[in-house]
């Protein structure tokens, strides 16, 4: 459907249950969270020894391959080492705020699959602003980080923290705006109508969208190339250097669990989540997010890292405006021509985003690194 | 940061990385496969032999670090220096080979071996008996060109990838 | 030197230790940073930690025991520390070293060149944060290199191979027609490698513009080598004072305008292709021949003093022995590199942020084992 109108949302037409769900309201509520957790963890545990692996052979040499068969356990041997190290909390560190931060950084990051899409109508709750959800949800993690690096009691930490709160906000901007034009052409806030609504997979239809998406979603989650505040730490410390033991295995699981997220978000808004011919569907939702998860290695392993100044300048001076256009685009082709087939937006859009991408790159000011005194 | 080449410089390292993927990793499988090292390698232990060696100690007087001690008593029996002691501290040894280099009898070798490490400090120091050659302490052919033709030839990197693990 | 800037805070600059164990790999060097937020105003630098004493261990070693010594002092490239002291006690001696001696002297020192680029290229980009993907490829080539040493001289690193007058063993019969199998492979690999880095935007942003070393400072602080030449000076001991045998081949001396660590990088790629260069004219022109004059092992040269220098690959390298007719060395200096070139690191950095002050660091390419000796 092209979209040109946008569901009224009242409460009647909230169906968190599908009605035909045996067993009722609880059954499904346990079913799913369950089945959440589970799928959570191991994901996280073949996202870890995924990006090992790949990370290894990209660099021409093997990943671990000796724990288990085809190195197979080697998260699981991480798990137990990280469980048996000795759980140190600095003297001068807030205890209550050191000791809730990492369960407030892990705890969003969890909610964010409750509307996540593995099947048609197979998610915890079909709510009918689930984007805008899942929006305000990854943003408290931040908070998490924040109260690391306070109850840490270091000065370091909170530096480290305060970068990374800095790049954090200023790249939920052109999230956010990129999510709104695929909300435009699909017409619905909720996760299930984006997927059922994409008969061309919306990577196509959005593809400046997409990569603004991509560059903004590596930047929230700490990545590289953006990954300052965990490999910087050379000088300032990461936030979670307080932390030893199962603490500091909840941020490492938080890192992993955040790229998961993030790659799952990407595959239900522009990869078409669960469509596609002859396997069930879950299993094409896994595959397509354990590509972008392969994606995200991919540039971790090629690209050194940016310095925090050229990342504010990035997230300022080249992806803002560049989602402002294409939003703008978006609503303009979205509002004059509703009928018009997608394919041929398809083609406008693709050779649009050459054409912004090619101009900005020669209008990009370097954000030369000097202080101007 | 200038997009000069308008991001096509990322892409293009990309495109290597990920070729890398398909490669052959350039590694092996240690200790199931294990490299031949060089025929002139300066292993980890000297060699003694003690039917040559005449008690000259020249190879103690060219040894930059003072490691071999030699004991000698005049029983001219064979019209030889009796050599009582010969003792090396391989712990101060550096392995430079200029032992080997000096002896006009031919009778210190280098060791072939690099899996020599042991427990205790005084483990390292070796004298008369320990130092002789056995099949577990073979001898390699740095400054003895003999030796070296019947060592098998080394593994190089340039010849070739290392096999598969089997 | 503490300067406040007056904005509606009043902010105050902070000393912060970067200890002797050093993130980057290079050795065990302190400095004494002092900061202004993330800007670096000063730094103050304290070495020392690897001293050994290895000036006055050779007052202790005949000359020919003072070869394995040498090997110590400058680890990641040990030809050129060989070649250097031997050229300077056979000028002390009055001693000719043979043709075949001398070509292959030039073979092995050019091939060190190319393993030392291998190793600061490397550094460098580690350094830089790309997590060790350049490194790992270029550390393959030096792999190569370690092959090809240890079939010469039975070691991989620390080779001990030249000796006064010669060197100490001949060629075996595989090296040759090794060598002419390594060069294409490395000119394929380097091509490959500019294809990977040189236009990768992220390097760019880095690296260009930061760090720069003007040729008046360069020329004053006397800095010699890859740092020099890419701040302009055309100065290369191998065509401006050649010893050996360099004036029979044919290369160039590759030079860069700015003197930022773009340009640092970029002359050491050029010098590895131009290594390679002069390694293939040698390797046709190779005589038979003796490989070693007849020298006793304890020799006593006649006393007086010489210096000798040449152009290493981190710059130029020179030795003074002064000896007073016995079997050892009365005196030996060593003018080390990385010492003078060390020099200008505080300079360079003034007014940089702590990321560029690694990167600027590690583009320098210093050995502290030669700093300290």
């Amino acid at each position: 459907m092209s979209g040109g109108e946008l569901i009224i949302n009242t409460p009647l037409a909230m169906q968190v249950t599908p009605a035909d769900w045996p067993g009722g309201y609880w059954w499904h509520w346990l079913f799913f969270t369950v089945a959440i957790i589970v799928f959570m963890l191991v994901m996280v545990i073949g996202a870890i020894y995924i990006e090992r692996r790949a990370m290894g052979k990209m660099q021409s040499r093997i990943g671990p391959n000796r724990t288990g068969p085809f190195g197979l356990l080697q998260p699981v041997a991480d798990a137990i080492k990280v469980l048996l190290k000795e759980n140190i909390v600095p003297g001068t560190a807030d205890k209550i705020v050191h000791f809730l931060a990492p369960i407030v950084a892990f705890t969003p990051v969890l909610m964010i699959f409750a509307v996540i899409p593995f099947q048609n109508g197979a998610l915890l709750a079909d709510l009918n602003i689930g984007i805008l959800y899942v929006v305000a949800v990854s943003s408290i993690a931040t908070v998490g980080v924040f109260m690391a690096g306070w109850g840490s009691g270091n000065k370091y930490s909170l530096l480290g923290a305060m970068r990374d709160i800095a790049a954090v906000v200023s790249y939920e901007i052109p999230l956010v705006l990129a999510i709104i034009g695929v909300v435009i052409v699909s017409g619905s806030l909720s996760m299930n109508e984006i997927v059922t609504s994409q008969d061309i997979p919306y990577i196509l239809v959005q593809p400046l969208g997409f990569l603004l998406f991509f560059i903004a979603a590596c930047a929230e989650i700490n990545r590289s190339p953006f990954d300052l505040t965990e490999a910087d730490s050379e000088l300032t410390a990461g936030f979670h250097t307080e932390y030893s033991g199962m603490k500091f295995a909840m941020f490492y699981l938080v890192e992993y669990a955040e790229a998961m997220a993030m790659s799952a978000v990407i595959t239900t808004l522009f990869l078409s989540g669960w469509r596609g011919p002859w396997l069930p569907p879950w299993l094409w939702f896994i595959i397509k997010t354990v590509i972008v998860f392969f994606v995200m290695v991919w540039t971790r392993t090629t690209l050194p890292r940016v310095r925090i100044d050229q990342l504010m300048g990035l997230a300022w001076k080249f992806v803002l405006p560049l989602a402002l256009i294409n939003l703008f685009i978006t609503a303009i082709e979205v509002i004059f021509w509703p009928d018009v087939s997608q394919w041929f937006f398809v083609i406008v859009n693709i050779a649009l985003a050459a054409i912004l991408v090619i101009l900005f790159s020669k209008l990009f000011k370097p954000g030369w690194g000097r202080v101007e005194v | 940061m200038k997009f000069e080449n308008f991001g096509i410089g990322m892409l293009k390292g990309m495109a290597v990385t990920i070729l890398h993927l398909f490669r052959h990793a350039s590694v092996s499988q240690y200790p199931e496969q294990r490299l031949n090292i060089s025929r002139r390698s300066r292993g980890n232990e000297l060699v003694w032999s003690r039917e040559r060696c005449t008690g000259c100690a020249t190879c103690a007087k060219a040894c930059p670090q003072g490691a071999i001690e030699i004991v000698t008593a005049t029983d001219m029996a064979e019209n030889k220096y009796k050599v009582e002691t010969y003792r090396v501290d391989t712990g101060y040894c550096i392995q430079c080979g200029l032992c080997v280099e000096a002896c006009p009898y031919d009778a210190v070798f280098l060791g072939y071996s690099y899996e020599r490490a042991r427990y205790r400090r005084a483990e390292l120091v070796q004298s008369n008996d320990e130092l002789l050659e056995s099949p577990q302490r073979p001898v390699s052919g740095y400054f003895h060109p003999d030796i070296a033709e019947k060592l098998p030839k080394q593994t190089l990197l340039i010849e070739k990838v290392v096999e598969k693990r089997k | 030197m503490t300067t406040t800037q007056e904005l509606t805070l009043k902010t105050e600059p902070f000393v912060l230790n970067m200890g002797p164990l050093h993130p980057s790999t290079h050795g065990v060097y302190r400095m004494r940073v002092t900061l202004d937020g993330e800007v670096v105003l000063d730094i103050e630098p304290i070495f020392g930690y690897l001293h050994r004493g290895i000036e006055k261990l050779m007052e202790e070693r005949t000359y020919t025991g003072c070869i394995p010594l040498t090997d110590r002092l400058d680890y990641a490239s040990a030809m050129s520390n060989n070649f250097s002291y031997c050229l300077a006690v056979e000028k002390l001696g009055g001693i000719k070293v043979p043709e075949r001696a001398e070509y292959i002297r030039v073979i092995t020192a050019e091939l060190q060149r190319i393993a030392n680029h291998c190793l600061a290229i490397g550094a460098m980009l580690n350094d830089a944060g790309a997590l060790g993907t350049p490194f790992f490829y270029l550390w393959r080539q030096r792999e190569k290199i370690y092959d090809l040493f240890e079939m010469l001289c039975g070691q991989r690193v620390l080779y001990n191979y030249m000796r006064i007058g010669g060197v100490s063993q001949d060629l075996p019969d595989e090296f040759l027609p090794a060598v002419k199998k390594f060069i294409p492979q490395l000119r394929h690999f380097i091509d490959e490698y500019e294809f990977f880095l040189k236009q990768n935007e992220i390097l760019i942003a880095r690296a260009k513009g930061v760090g720069i070393l003007s040729k008046e400072l360069a020329t004053n602080y006397g800095i010699s080598g890859p740092v020099a030449r890419a701040s302009g000076i055309r100065w290369d001991l191998r065509k401006n004072d050649p010893y050996s045998v360099y004036d029979r081949f044919e290369f160039d001396i590759p030079t860069r305008e700015n003197g930022d660590c773009y340009d640092r990088y970029r002359v050491r790629m050029e010098e590895m292709k131009q290594s390679l260069r002069i390694v293939e004219q040698s390797v046709k022109q190779v005589p038979g021949g003796p490989f070693r004059t007849e020298v006793n092992q304890v020799i006593r040269p006649p006393a007086g003093e010489a210096y000798a220098h040449i152009e290493g690959p981190k710059g130029e390298l020179g030795y003074y022995i002064v000896s007073d007719n016995s079997i050892a060395p009365y005196r030996s200096h060593i003018r080390s590199t990385s010492l003078i070139n060390l020099g200008a690191l505080r300079q360079m950095v003034k007014g940089w942020k702590v990321a560029d002050l690694i990167l600027i660091f590690g583009s320098i390419d210093i050995t502290m084992g030669e700093v300290d000796r």
